[in-house]
């Protein structure tokens, strides 16, 4: 069970690949800052690739003006999911 | 639970500063611990005390500093990432024979020796990176 934090979008596409590579399926991706472009429709096939969950960081969906249908948190949430996951990998 | 917080991320240049202190502020507002505050690589710029901002946007540096103060945080700036960068204490700009220094209060430089001690100490270690 492991948290991994992605805070780049699209235009870095190898980051989340390799992100991809090292979760499971009882791991949970939580897309924050440029991240979360990610959850833009454009970019659904790719997402739908993750072994796990998908979740995104709500104050920075709103910084960015999106809407998703990801679950989303607020920074309670986040140390939330920290506490929930052994571990925490981030991919910047 | 016991956190360690690793700050890469620059204060001005990407988001990851910013996202590490609201993180941080949402541990000790649940009722958790911070063990330590780790400023490493573009990181540590976090620790100037020279940096000027506009009226209307907040300076990184001096929340930082308020939220140790109010928390009393342990912010420690790696030492060897700190010198080759440019930020120094008194004790380093003496070592290097420089007439200032810049090492904001409420920081400490510190050897990489924390950072294992701060890995060891916490139940969890996050780390805010860059480039975003």
């Amino acid at each position: 069970m492991i948290l991994h934090t992605l805070n780049q979008g699209p235009g870095n596409p190898a980051l989340l690949e390799n992100c991809l590579t090292a979760m499971t399926a009882t791991d949970t991706l939580l897309l924050i800052e440029d991240g979360i472009y990610w959850s833009l429709p454009a970019y659904a096939d790719t997402l739908a690739r993750v072994p796990g969950r998908v979740q995104a960081l709500e104050s920075d969906l709103t910084a960015r003006g999106i809407k998703t249908a990801l679950t989303t948190v607020d920074d309670t949430g986040f140390v939330e999911l920290t506490i929930n996951h052994d571990k925490v990998v981030s991919w910047f | 639970m016991i956190f360690s917080i690793i700050v890469q991320a620059p204060p001005v240049q990407s988001q990851g500063a910013e996202t590490a202190l609201r993180f941080t502020r949402a541990v000790l507002a649940a009722g958790h611990q911070v063990h330590r505050v780790f400023f490493y690589r573009d990181g540590i710029h976090n620790g100037t005390d020279l940096a000027s901002h506009p009226q209307d946007e907040s300076s990184l540096p001096a929340q930082w500093q308020a939220l140790a103060q109010e928390h009393n945080l342990d912010l420690v700036v790696c030492i060897a990432a700190a010198v080759r960068r440019g930020i120094v204490n008194e004790g380093e700009a003496k070592r290097y024979h420089h007439e200032h220094w810049n090492l904001a209060p409420g920081f400490e430089l510190s050897g990489l020796g924390q950072l294992v001690d701060t890995c060891l100490q916490a139940d969890r270690v996050v780390t805010f990176g860059g480039r975003s």
